[in-house]
């Protein structure tokens, strides 16, 4: 009973255009403590994208029962689930208001979960504190607050649209493979700024990555989801002498037969 | 003439407010406008016509504009139809719904009370529109307008932020078929008679103004969306009247704005594939 998330018997399939039902997932079961950080990792078709879709209500459950601090949210909107979880998109170009400032995204983002009423939008109040948390980006965000948001850089864009979705605390942050759009570069500054928040907040976290290497070092639980099963659930204490050649090596221990240099990039 | 026609554009201003929401706010090309506007003139007509007073028969018009974008934004969150489908589907019905009110095709207005009946209409027209205008500013920069502006924006933002998106088209939608409403109903008045055709195009003129005020005053700072909206309205109406002047025919005016349309779009996407900038 103390799991802030809870995944019991999950069931999904699609059915495609000629009636054929392929399942995704069979009784999925997957729990999670508060403030655990845990990477997933995957081939394409491994369920990982569907994993996340049915938490946030975007693809409808079949059966089983999706649990977050003792509540059952099968039923609750997608809209009213976001007031207390949060996803960073891959396209960073998701999660911001492209026609607006800097400045009013944050102050929207700071008002996640709230009424959004006839009260002044602007938090001026919070300014200072908007420009302190973008100037430990260092990549010139805080001179850039009444820029809007479809002139920053995909990087830019993208750090503003991970501060956007943790400025509310959440219960639970979902990252979808955040990095993978952005140059090395920016991909690791964004990387270092989510391990902070996550930290700091201590928010629970479930972060899908093709980066093998991100996924041992940051969080503290790696999972492998193979044909909607998870095939390898590693621990905080396990994982700190992994390294990607035994994670391969453990894949193929698995009998799963995957090249990976073709799914995987290292 | 000129007086005339800045009247003329300034009444058709609370319609294009009105479009600017839904259009280029929430990104809703809303058709509805077309039965909204000759709604909210058939509810003045026949209010005034039982002697109601000019002020309630326009909030009455309100109102029932309020409702028309209701019943369009609700269908189509609601049923999923698209969003041009659904606007076209209630001005359609709007047409029947507008002869019920008035009971006939025309109302004539000459001898009832209206806003215009005594005193300055230039200076009341103003004065409506610059606090139509205010509030609308307004509410533009509360959290509510914040939301608004992201729907049109990203979606999925919204949504992200625990708002439902629904709720937020439906009520730009009512607020948007509002205005239109009541610019319908104050053209009724000024023109002294309410018909069951006089909002054929309204959507176009609307997004005349809109676009022709945008390419004209679009990099001016100081210049904010609603009045560079209010401007695109007035230099439309001129373009019009000068049209007319050149001895076009009236007839043919509905499809000169269109050309205006295609024209002003045309060379904008132009410029775009120029600049080497690729379509979003």
């Amino acid at each position: 009973m103390l799991n802030l998330l809870r995944l019991n018997n999950l069931n999904k399939g699609f059915t495609n255009s000629f009636g054929k039902t392929k399942n995704i997932f069979t009784n999925l079961n997957f729990h999670m403590k508060k403030g655990d950080f845990v990477s997933v990792i995957g081939s394409n078709g491994a369920g990982k994208s569907t994993l996340f879709n049915l938490i946030m209500g975007s693809t409808e459950l079949d059966q089983g029962e999706i649990v977050i601090s003792n509540k059952n949210i099968g039923d609750f909107p997608k809209y009213k689930r976001n007031s207390f979880m949060s996803k960073v998109y891959q396209d960073p170009s998701f999660g911001t208001s492209p026609s607006m400032t800097v400045f009013e995204n944050l102050s929207m983002a700071d008002n996640k979960g709230e009424k959004f009423g006839l009260t002044f939008g602007l938090n001026k109040k919070r300014k200072k504190y908007y420009k302190e948390t973008l100037a430990e980006l260092d990549l010139g965000l805080e001179k850039q607050l009444d820029t809007k948001a479809g002139s920053l850089s995909g990087g830019q864009r993208q750090c503003l649209a991970l501060i956007m979705a943790t400025l509310k605390k959440p219960k639970i942050l979902l990252l979808d493979e955040h990095t993978a759009a952005l140059d090395p570069k920016t991909s690791k500054i964004i990387m270092k700024k989510t391990d902070d928040i996550v930290r700091k907040e201590k928010i629970a976290t479930i972060m899908i990555t093709h980066n093998l290497q991100d996924a041992i070092d940051y969080g503290d639980r790696l999972i492998m989801l193979h044909e909607g099963n998870i095939i390898l659930d590693i621990d905080k204490e396990e994982k700190k002498n992994l390294s990607v050649e035994k994670l391969l090596d453990l894949f193929n221990n698995k009998n799963i037969k995957l090249k990976d240099n073709e799914v995987f990039t290292v | 003439m000129i007086l005339g026609t800045l009247e003329q554009s300034l009444i058709f201003a609370f319609m294009v407010l009105g479009l600017y929401i839904s259009y280029k706010i929430l990104d809703f090309p809303d058709l509805t406008v077309d039965g909204s506007f000759p709604l909210g003139a058939s509810v003045v007509a026949i209010s005034l016509v039982h002697g109601v007073n000019p002020i309630i028969a326009m909030i009455l018009a309100c109102i029932a504009g309020g409702l028309a974008g209701f019943i369009t934004g609700y269908i189509h969150v609601k049923y999923n139809i698209t969003n041009l489908l659904s606007g076209i589907i209630v001005m359609t019905g709007l047409y029947s719904i507008n002869l019920r009110i008035m009971g006939r095709s025309n109302i004539p207005l000459f001898n009832v009370d209206t806003i215009f009946t005594s005193g300055n209409s230039l200076l009341k027209i103003i004065l409506l529109l610059i606090v139509v205008k205010l509030i609308l500013d307004l509410i533009l920069k509360t959290k509510f307008g914040f939301a608004l502006r992201a729907m049109g924006d990203n979606e999925t933002l919204l949504v992200s932020l625990g708002i439902n998106e629904k709720k937020i088209k439906i009520i730009g939608l009512m607020i948007a078929n509002s205005l239109v409403a009541l610019s319908g109903g104050i053209l009724a008045q000024y023109q002294g008679f309410s018909d069951i055709g006089m909002g054929a195009g309204t959507i176009i003129t609307g997004l005349a103004s809109i676009i022709i005020g945008e390419s004209i005053f679009k990099e001016m700072k100081f210049i904010n969306m609603t009045l560079l909206v209010i401007l695109g309205s007035i230099i439309y109406k001129f373009i019009i009247s000068i049209t007319l002047m050149m001895g076009m025919n009236p007839g043919d005016l509905k499809l000169i704005t269109s050309v205006i349309v295609v024209a002003i779009m045309g060379t904008k996407s132009l410029k775009r594939v120029k600049r080497g900038v690729k379509f979003a």
